[in-house]
């Protein structure tokens, strides 16, 4: 399963790409690999619709990789695909070097909105996740309790989403993605709904929390600041259609405080960085 | 914990309490105001209806007093077995409306799994759904006879609408993401329908019978005053023919009872279903 991804498992054009040289060395292999990615959809018009095109990037066991780029670049489709709801039309997804083909038990994901069920507790919220599986009733409530625990909500087990608050429910959330021991979790904007006391409060819950578990994490953002502030690794998207413009190995220490690393000066610098990338300076609108 | 996570008390909604601190406002003063006055209208009104026809002059087979009306209560439950009637009607409720509730939850959760059948039916259903189902009632007797028959049916189709529409409308505006977030956990349709849709829909699905307990009664009454020979509905055409103005009040009153009975029995189900809807207020 996490066998690493040789030289001749690649096509030879991506050989030439630093990012793909990086994932052969001796770091640990790439969960998640994206190769050669375009996906259209159609339209009614004669000419299909291109969210991404030719997307090529891995995310390495335990790395925390963010994808930024403006709002229609594509990132939403990036997590489609992973998740297995959308297939490419060109180039191929894998995970732990198995091709992603559907929906799939390896992949953890979570949105702008919580999607707690209203009508369950939060522990049985947790166990939804659990449900497709062979699990006994036992088992899936132990596994719950105890990302509950992880998640510091076990004093709320018993209490329904609408008793939460907005950060509260995000935690559950994350506890319901992390309960299915998915290879891969996959954030979409899961802060950008809150104010912006609970949303610092809360990414650097949710950064301890992964950091701890030490899952592999892929978040998509449209804000730069945190991007900087809980990745190992960011990936600049462009404009319609998506590509990947930059990659930004930032190499910060802090991964489980973004508090205590949005201060470092260093953080400053990648965040300059990044405006300049995205050419926001010369962007009127 | 953040201070600003503990600011949500366990058990509050804080959204809510903001709204909750302006009841107090709408009660003049003190807990029981509020219903001491909607008893207070009851006093007037009957009060009213005792004193004021006769004062008018309006004869007694046009409005009869309350007291009359009581009096007749009496007679008609001495005399004209009005308990029989009254279990008649009820039974005959509460079957349609548990059949008609069945029916339509059903048909509203077929239809919303099966898009193509919804758009293939939906210009039928809105049709049936205009059309007045307690036209239908002299058809049914034709068809079934002077029986217990017409009046289910009735009853049946009344309430068979407004819970199907509103079910269909729930299956169709269920979040398209806890439905996604179901398939990304690899459940079934089966598993998806029972832990996602189905669920989802209790609020839909119970203001569609809140709707139909109320319809039950018309659509009961509507087959008795067509055809047959008991229930309260019944009763109303027997008293018209005697013109015995009580009697018609009377079973309208019973009928009435009916309804709110029915109508409670849903709110209580609602309550205890929906405990994880936040209320405004009580």
């Amino acid at each position: 399963m996490d066998a690493p991804v040789s030289q001749s498992a690649l096509p030879a054009e991506l050989a030439a790409i630093p990012a793909m040289q990086a994932l052969r060395g001796p770091t640990p292999p790439a969960v998640l690999l994206f190769e050669g990615v375009t996906k259209r959809f159609a339209t009614r018009t004669a000419t299909p619709f291109t969210a991404v095109q030719d997307l090529t990037f891995g995310v390495r066991k335990g790395e925390f990789v963010s994808i930024v780029g403006p709002s229609g670049c594509g990132k939403s489709t990036v997590l489609n695909m992973t998740a297995g709801l959308d297939g490419p039309t060109e180039g191929r997804v894998s995970l732990s070097g198995e091709a992603v083909t559907g929906p799939n038990k390896h992949v953890g994901f979570m949105l702008q909105k919580d999607l707690l069920l209203p009508w369950r507790s939060i522990v049985r919220n947790v166990e939804f996740g659990l449900e497709a599986r062979a699990l006994s009733r036992a088992e899936r409530r132990e596994r719950a309790l105890r990302e509950l625990a992880r998640c510091r909500l076990s004093d709320f087990a018993n209490h329904y989403p609408f008793q939460l608050s907005g950060g509260m429910r995000q935690r559950a959330a994350l506890a319901r993605t992390l309960a299915i021991e998915p290879d891969v979790v996959l954030l979409d904007e899961p802060f950008s709904a809150l104010d912006a006391q609970t949303k610092l409060l809360l990414q650097r819950s949710f950064a301890r929390t992964i950091h701890d578990s030490g899952v592999t994490a892929l978040l998509i953002t449209h804000d730069l600041a945190e991007a900087v502030a809980m990745s190992d690794r960011i990936l600049v998207m462009s404009e319609r259609p998506g590509r990947i413009v930059e990659e930004i190995d930032l190499d910060l220490p802090h991964r489980d405080d973004p508090i205590a690393r949005q201060a470092l000066p260093r953080a400053r610098e990648a965040m300059t960085h990044l405006f300049q990338s995205l050419h926001l300076a010369e962007r009127e609108e | 914990m953040s201070s600003s996570e503990t600011a949500a008390r366990p058990g509050v909604a804080p959204a809510v309490a903001p709204l909750g601190t302006e009841a107090p406002r709408l009660s003049l003063a003190g807990p029981l105001a509020l219903p001491a006055m909607t008893l207070l209208v009851a006093v007037v009104v009957l009060l009213a209806w005792q004193y004021l026809p006769p004062a008018l002059g309006v004869p007694k087979y046009i409005i009869p007093t309350v007291t009359d009306m009581a009096a007749e209560m009496g007679r008609m439950w001495r005399q004209e077995d009005l308990l029989g009637h009254i279990v008649s009607t009820a039974t005959m409720a509460t079957i349609g409306f548990v059949a008609g509730g069945l029916l339509g939850a059903a048909c509203g959760y077929g239809l919303g799994l099966s898009r193509l059948w919804e758009r293939v039916l939906s210009p039928y259903i809105l049709a049936l759904q205009i059309a007045p189902k307690v036209a239908f009632a002299p058809l049914f007797i034709m068809w079934f006879g002077y029986n217990a028959w017409p009046k289910l049916v009735v009853t049946v189709l009344v309430v068979f609408f407004p819970i199907l529409v509103n079910v269909l409308q729930s299956m169709k505006t269920t979040d398209r993401d806890l439905v996604n977030l179901a398939r990304a956990y690899s459940m079934t349709r089966a598993q998806i329908f029972w832990k996602v849709y189905f669920p989802a829909s209790m609020p839909n699905l119970l203001a569609g019978l809140r709707i139909g307990a109320t319809l039950a009664v018309i659509g009961v009454t509507v087959g008795e005053l067509v055809g047959g020979g008991v229930g309260l509905g019944y009763l109303i055409t027997y008293g018209e023919g005697q013109a015995n103005t009580s009697m018609v009040f009377n079973a309208i009153v019973l009928l009435t009872v009916i309804g709110i009975v029915l109508y409670w029995a849903v709110a209580a189900a609602e309550a205890r279903i929906l405990h994880y809807v936040p209320r405004i207020s009580q």
